[in-house]
């Protein structure tokens, strides 16, 4: 193995969790509901992933009760904010900071224990390509599932009548409402897909990134998650490209170091932000293109019979 | 042969005796209305007439008190819009509800049968809009398209479910002429195709100019029915308007002063795609004067109101004079500062912040036109609450506003007492120039008399005021001299006294500077 092939398997790696966390969230903001609790649902996900692996033994177990951890989690989110209509901001950061701490809890007995790491599985015939196929071919189950998903959420949102009345209520929750659409139900399936992607995301921390359990391992992915999906202005196939960006950027610090280049590593992990804030700018710039991707209705809470 | 002997089972829709009443007061009282297979159907009426709650009941949104809806000979109950169109009857909203991220062809699919595939979706509208002349592309985002393409989506929308009779409610009111132009084109080709339209519009112009029937409202009630092709605008007018007239009370006094507000050819560009561009606005309003603005809603009224009162500046500065000074360019405290008063449409959140006290919205309005009284400490600014207290007490007692304890929320007031308390506060200046935008609109009418004296008192005692009304009644009694408000054209003033209800319908429904010319064809 090659040291290109070396380092670029590190940024698969990095940036899977992000591209999934994205992915989710980019179905949840589609239906015009901003959930900032993506880096709190990640970390329980690693850690109930971490768990039920220890106990059971079973990493796919793992990624199991990752998925419905996240789920549930947001499940309560998407109580407060749909059910009650409370602030969604307010919420999502509550949910990020519960999340930290909860996870610290059940993660306790766990650190320091070595895990089990996910095993890759092998495709028969394409896993032989030379290059291509160690890097894409050869990859544990998490890593299919999220390029599974990115072609799925596109297929779902532009291809699929239900994937349009999702993004019709992101757009304008009156209209859709007027029309008969469930805009509460459809959000509470849009959060929960999100719970559930950032949940995977975490058990891919836990599983595969770092096979182990360390508080706060997370470590500010699921804010980067967030801008990502902001940075990708709501379309599938940006995640993809912008994840692998992004993790590699933020893996570029470790292979910065050993390499021997002075770069201060607080300057590489903060580009991705950077990036975001200049995306942010060109995307606002041009209206046209803010109105079309934006979800109109983003963040703004849906009470019926007005 | 008249429309009421033909036999009734020829209708494709008829109504007897529909009724909604709103608590006790009937929207809709008794109406009778018959549709024939065919033919362009107009409802001519003014605001609040009873056309818009006619035609929710008819397409499903809300439910009749009493009466019955017969659709071709059977009576029919329609619960839902989804039952509506079920029956054949299809409406295209005066406001849309487009969705601006998506596509047309998207658009249109949320509204149809989900098995039916968006391609083929894509291609129907293609054809369909094509053969009635309504172009659009099915693949452009409505953000992208103009007010006019927007409802071409909605007719086309709605033609796909092949309707028979299709409601239009007010469809020009968004349009340029051309577009006009093009859309009576279509109905046409409808109206050839057997299918039926009830054409919701105020405009009698365009009513003689495409419809075969008329049914006119007022006050929820059937004035008329006629063919608006037998009528002139003028009895068309009577009809929508009516013919008795109110006893005016004569508020003009004989000493007329000098000039104290004042427009210019006054022009202000539509700020959003829904609002209505001021053209070449001309008026002037006396000491002593009350000069009323008639006309029907959304023809430039607050649009009117905002560039007198300096909410939106204007470009010219002498477009907009109070007290013979060039105010255009002037900001809303620069024009109260000189001793003009403003009291807006809206009362929650636009005149009064609803959860704040009565006596904070005092400050509010007036901290910077009254800044001595009511602020203490120079640029400190510390509210004398002591004077705000005194000055709210003062203006509920003058008003007589009836409230729950000495200083409430604002939005805790009724509608009524709200308003007068709004139009007291700007009273209580004794401003030299009034500007008020439909003064007594949703109130009862114990207050409204009272806010009318308040404002005839105020020109009496040498102010200018200027009052911007859809109320035809509230006009007759309060004004000097009347003008029409229509597309953002502002009619020459008249004295009120000359004024009849039938000119002022003419001049609504569009007949600029024709008024006398017509009225005197239609007496020979």
């Amino acid at each position: 193995m090659g040291i290109v092939e070396a380092i670029l398997l590190t940024v698969i790696t990095a940036a899977t969790p992000l591209v999934l966390a994205a992915i989710g969230e980019l179905v949840t903001e589609r239906s015009g509901v901003l959930n900032l609790g993506v880096e709190g649902m990640m970390i329980m996900g690693a850690a109930l992933a971490f768990a039920a692996t220890q106990v059971t033994g079973s990493p796919y177990i793992g990624i199991l009760a990752g998925i419905v951890c996240g789920a549930l989690f947001s499940l309560l989110f998407g109580f407060l904010t749909l059910t009650l209509v409370a602030n969604q901001v307010a919420t999502g950061l509550a949910l990020t900071i519960l999340g930290l701490g909860i996870s610290g809890q059940i993660g306790e007995p766990y650190v320091g224990m070595s895990g089990i790491k996910l095993q890759p599985i092998v495709i028969p015939v394409l896993a032989d390509i030379p290059f291509i196929g160690p890097l894409l071919f050869r990859q544990d189950l998490i890593f299919y599932i999220s390029i599974a998903l990115i072609i799925g959420v596109h297929w779902f949102l532009f291809h699929s009548r239900a994937g349009l009345k999702l993004r019709a209520i992101g757009d304008s929750h009156g209209s859709a409402h007027a029309l008969g659409i469930h805009v509460i139900r459809t959000r509470y399936l849009a959060v929960m897909f999100g719970g559930a992607c950032a949940g995977l995301a975490g058990a891919q921390l836990s599983l595969v990134y770092t096979p182990q359990w360390v508080e706060n391992m997370s470590a500010g992915r699921g804010w980067i998650a967030l801008a990502l999906v902001v940075f990708a202005s709501w379309r599938p196939g940006r995640v993809l490209a912008g994840g692998y960006l992004f993790g590699a950027v933020s893996i570029s610090q470790l292979h910065a170091q050993a390499l021997g280049i002075g770069i201060p590593s607080q300057f590489l992990s903060a580009l991705p932000y950077a990036a975001t804030i200049v995306v942010l700018i060109l995307i606002s710039h041009n209206r046209r293109v803010t109105l079309i991707n934006t979800p109109a209705s983003l963040g703004k809470p849906f009470v019926p019979d007005r | 042969m008249t429309a009421n002997e033909m036999s009734r089972s020829d209708a494709l829709l008829s109504v007897r005796k529909l009724t909604k009443l709103f608590g006790s007061f009937a929207a809709c009282d008794g109406i009778d209305l018959e549709i024939r297979p065919g033919e362009i159907h107009a409802l001519l009426g003014e605001n609040g007439a009873g056309k818009s709650t006619l035609v929710k009941m008819l397409f499903g949104v809300l439910a009749p008190t009493s009466g019955q809806i017969l659709w071709k000979g059977e009576p029919v109950r329609i619960a839902s819009p989804g039952a509506a169109r079920r029956t054949g009857i299809g409406m295209v909203f005066q406001h849309f509800s487009l969705f601006e991220a998506l596509t047309v062809a998207e658009n249109i699919a949320l509204s149809l049968d989900p098995r039916i595939s968006l391609a083929k979706i894509a291609e129907e509208a293609a054809v369909l809009s094509r053969n009635y002349g309504l172009p659009l592309d099915p693949k452009a985002h409505v953000a992208d398209l103009s007010v006019g393409e927007r409802q071409r989506i909605e007719i086309v929308r709605t033609l796909l479910q092949n309707p028979e009779l299709i409601i239009l409610d007010e469809p020009t009111s968004v349009l340029t002429p051309q577009e006009a132009d093009r859309l009576f084109e279509t109905l046409a080709k409808l109206k050839a195709e057997g299918r039926s339209v009830l054409y919701i519009s105020h405009r009698l112009e365009e009513v003689q100019r495409i419809c075969d029937r008329a049914t006119v409202l007022r006050h929820g009630k059937v004035t008329g029915a006629c063919d608006p092709r037998a009528e002139t605008p003028a009895s068309l007018a009577r009809m929508m308007v009516g013919s008795e007239v109110a006893n005016v009370t004569a508020a003009g006094t004989n000493a007329k002063g000098g000039v104290l507000l004042e427009a210019r050819n006054l022009n202000v560009a539509a700020r959003t795609p829904f609002a209505t561009a001021l053209k070449n606005i001309c008026l002037t309003v006396r000491s002593g004067e009350v000069l009323a603005i008639a006309g029907v809603a959304g023809n430039g009224q607050s649009e009117l109101f905002d560039a007198l009162s300096g909410e939106y500046p204007v470009a010219d500065a002498d477009a907009v004079r109070i007290s013979g000074k060039n105010v255009g360019t002037l900001g809303i405290t620069a024009r109260r500062l000189m001793g003009a008063g403003f009291v807006p449409e809206e009362r929650h959140g636009h005149a009064a912040v609803p959860g704040l006290p009565l006596s904070d919205n005092l400050v509010l309005a007036r901290s910077k036109s009254d800044r001595k009284v009511f602020l203490a400490g120079g640029i400190l600014g510390i509210i004398r609450y002591v004077a705000v207290r005194l000055a709210t007490k003062r203006i509920s007692a003058a008003m007589d506003v009836r409230k729950s304890g000495d200083d409430p929320p604002a939005g805790s007031l009724s509608g009524g007492n709200l308003q007068k308390f709004i139009v007291g506060r700007e009273l209580d200046r004794q401003p030299n120039v009034l500007i008020v935008n439909q003064p007594t609109w949703g109130v009862d009418a114990g207050a409204a008399s009272r806010i009318r004296q308040a404002l005839v008192d105020l020109a009496k005692s040498g102010s200018a005021v200027l009052v911007i009304s859809q109320d035809l009644d509230e006009i007759f009694e309060v004004a000097t001299e009347i003008a029409v408000i229509n597309e953002g054209q502002l009619s020459p003033a008249y004295p009120a006294q000359g004024m009849t209800r039938e000119k002022i319908g003419l001049l609504m429904g569009g007949f600029h500077g024709k008024a006398e010319e017509r009225e005197a064809a239609h007496a020979h």
